[in-house]
């Protein structure tokens, strides 16, 4: 059976809020058993509508989606059974504390895991008793995910899981999705962190006004940006004002080995395949028209500088 | 622990079969869910001072602040002001000589602070004694106990005076526990608390829940949905025995109230009661998104009840045309099934009417509550 391997899939999904705001244009994707998939996007790019559908808790407008196989109308009780979920933002019970908690979502599941494992696995052990209301955000965003696990499902949706957390908070999460995944379990979720996409993610969609714009491999994907590295600089340009922008970005992607140029306010971003042959000919060319150079940095290529080129724009806008 | 090492390895193997769930022998019985949210409530209940204190000591203090107020007097002490005069001192002694002597305060005050003080109450009744040797009355006849006062008074000083009874009377004091106010409040604030924690309880509680986006977390599992409402509706349960004990125990204990029906009765009686609001909790909150939503949505449902529906006095005192509306409430019907119960001994089954309206309130609430129930 070839579907074995499919564990979520969803075609030609459509939402439309009250008729008129269109949060998700027709999103079709499929997810490999034991694959951690990511879906990458700025806010309000539809990722939190996205995954609410395929999780069964809102509606498609139109389109299908399948879960091993099964759609949400078939066996809505079954399906939750095998699906564990942390939503972008719950506040649970501030009065419980968190074994309670744990074993409250525990006692909805047929066949949970037993509270000690999930807290230990969590290390949340040391907080058992702690109220929900004292909990720092990393550990409520552990119990979220502790509420999640408790159900010993076979998919983990997790919705912005690391928002707001500082970083060993995050860095803790990521280890949490791993030690799930290691045991055979599927993950989506949703980020607009790249750095999170990047690392955890074994797939990611681009998702961008409700569609995706890009599919694919972290690696894949920056590959298509055709150099995976950056040159980024500024020249103080006063020998020649009147030179145009577009001709000054021509001269630079007439550079050796640079694949893409763009401009972010006055640091020009070069999208390089071998920067040891890009830089002796830019510091040159600098030179020779009389400009300045005032910064050079060069990096890895991320995701960030894929969605940029895809889009124009940045994944956080603040 | 032993059960931890024998689930594991069935549960890997499980799971490299991820679409063909194999059965295994289920850990978690069919009411585990409700099991656990309703204790889960009930640990929230008890660790929410608020609850706390409106639950069970507010209705505590208003029925002693109310009963300490409205307290029957010992046989209506009549309190006499004597004019300073000539004639002031016999009037003082006959009055202290007479029968009536054991009900009567009287006290000796020059003319201006007595008339002010018998205008101001404090006073039922002011006597001046006339140079003729006769007496005036100062009375206020809008005043029932100033009218009663000088008939009083004028009997006893008439029959000190020397006046003989024509006619062989005597009386028998009859002052039974169950006809005094607190009798009548406490199954009152029974009913009203009953009806206030049903809907804060219940309708309060679950649009918070909303709000925090909990419900939505909770039907993101396999969570029965009506397993949750029940668990919410039967806290209230719990939470009424409690409520009904310590009202009915304090009326026994500080004011040697009555119990005359059966306690049975009464339990039953408050499960309706605590369900009945439970459903109408539920329905002003089915929809609402915010607290301050459902907080206004709740006092507009019970205003007309605190007002019409008896609680510290009786509804009677409203025109009979009202009588209807006022009957068909459901706080009317169980207050005036709590008195019947408390304080008449009546059986449920001579009330059917009144747990008809209580049941058909909680029943509509409830199903109408389901179908436009909103989860996320």
């Amino acid at each position: 059976m070839g579907t074995i391997e499919t564990t979520v899939e969803c075609t030609n999904l459509r939402k439309t809020y009250d008729g008129k705001v269109e949060a998700v244009r027709g999103l079709s994707l499929r997810i490999e058993a034991g694959e951690c998939f990511g879906l990458l996007g700025p806010n309000g790019a539809g990722k939190t509508t996205t995954i609410e559908i395929l999780e069964g808790l809102l509606a498609p407008t139109s389109g299908e989606v399948r879960i091993f196989g099964h759609t949400w109308d078939d066996n809505p009780r079954q399906l939750r059974e095998w699906i564990g979920i942390s939503l972008q933002e719950t506040r649970l019970s501030e009065k419980l504390n968190v074994r309670e908690t744990i074993e409250l979502f525990a006692s909805f599941y047929s066949e949970p895991r037993p509270a000690a494992d999930i807290l230990e696995e969590l290390q949340l052990t040391e907080k058992s008793d702690a109220w929900v209301g004292k909990l720092s955000g990393g550990q409520k965003q552990r119990l979220a995910v502790a509420t999640a696990l408790v159900g010993n499902p076979r998919i983990l949706f997790l919705d912005e899981p690391t928002t707001g957390l500082d970083p060993q908070s995050r860095r803790q999460l990521w280890d949490i999705v791993r030690t799930f995944q290691k045991k055979g379990g599927t993950v989506l979720l949703t980020t607009h962190y790249m750095d999170e996409a990047e690392r955890l993610c074994d797939r990611l969609a681009i998702v961008d006004h409700g569609v995706i714009i890009a599919e694919g491999t972290p690696s894949d994907l920056i590959d298509r940006l055709g150099g995976h590295h950056m040159v980024e600089f500024q020249v103080n340009n006063s020998a020649n004002d009147n030179e145009n922008d577009s001709d000054s970005l021509d001269r630079w992607r007439s550079l050796p080995s640079v694949e893409s140029v763009r401009r972010e306010n006055s640091t020009v971003c070069l999208s390089v395949r071998e920067p040891h042959l890009t830089i002796p000919a830019l510091l040159d060319a600098v030179t020779n028209h009389g400009h300045q150079l005032e910064h050079l940095s060069t990096r890895q290529a991320s995701l960030e500088d894929v969605f940029v080129k895809l889009t124009g724009r940045h994944l956080r806008e603040d | 622990m032993a059960t931890t090492e024998t689930n594991a390895p069935q549960l890997d193997a499980d799971k490299n079969r991820p679409s063909q769930h194999i059965p295994s022998a289920r850990r978690n019985g069919r009411w585990s869910g409700y099991r656990h949210l309703l204790w889960a409530r009930i640990l929230e209940l008890k660790r929410e001072p608020e609850v706390v204190f409106w639950v069970f000591v507010f209705p505590l203090l208003l029925a002693a602040g109310l009963g300490i107020a409205f307290r029957n007097k010992p046989a209506d002490i009549t309190s006499v002001v004597v004019i300073d005069g000539a004639g002031a001192q016999k009037a003082l002694a006959m009055l202290q000589n007479s029968a009536a002597r054991s009900t009567v305060r009287a006290t000796i005050l020059g003319r201006d602070a007595a008339l002010k003080a018998f205008h101001f109450g404090k006073f039922d009744l002011a006597i001046e004694s006339n140079p003729d040797g006769s007496y005036t009355y100062y009375y206020d006849p809008a005043r029932p106990e100033s009218v009663l006062s000088r008939a009083e008074i004028d009997s006893a000083l008439q029959s000190a005076a020397g006046r003989k009874d024509a006619l062989a009377t005597s009386s028998q004091s009859s002052s039974e526990p169950g006809s005094r106010y607190i009798d009548f409040l406490i199954p009152g604030l029974l009913g009203m608390n009953l009806m206030n924690s049903g809907m804060w309880g219940v309708g309060f509680a679950l649009v918070e829940m909303r709000q925090r986006k909990l419900l939505k977390r909770f039907v993101a599992t396999p969570m029965r949905r009506s397993d949750f409402l029940l668990a919410l509706t039967s806290s209230r349960l719990v939470l009424m025995v409690v409520e009904v004990g310590l009202l009915l125990g304090f009326g026994v204990l500080v004011f040697h109230m009555r119990v005359q029906g059966s306690i049975l009765s009464v339990i039953l009686l408050g499960s309706l009661g605590a369900v009945a609001f439970g459903g109408v909790g539920l329905l002003t909150a089915c929809r609402a998104q915010k607290i301050e939503t459902v907080s206004g949505l709740i006092n507009v449902v019970m205003m007309p009840m605190w007002i019409f529906s008896g609680v510290f006095f009786s509804y009677q005192r409203f025109p009979a045309i009202t009588m209807p509306f006022i009957k068909a409430l459901p706080l009317t019907a169980l207050n005036d099934a709590l008195r019947a119960t408390i304080l008449e001994g009546a059986s449920l089954g001579s009330q059917s009417g009144r747990l008809l309206v209580l049941a058909v309130w909680g029943g509509v609430s409830f199903i109408l509550a389901l179908r436009w129930f909103r989860w996320t």
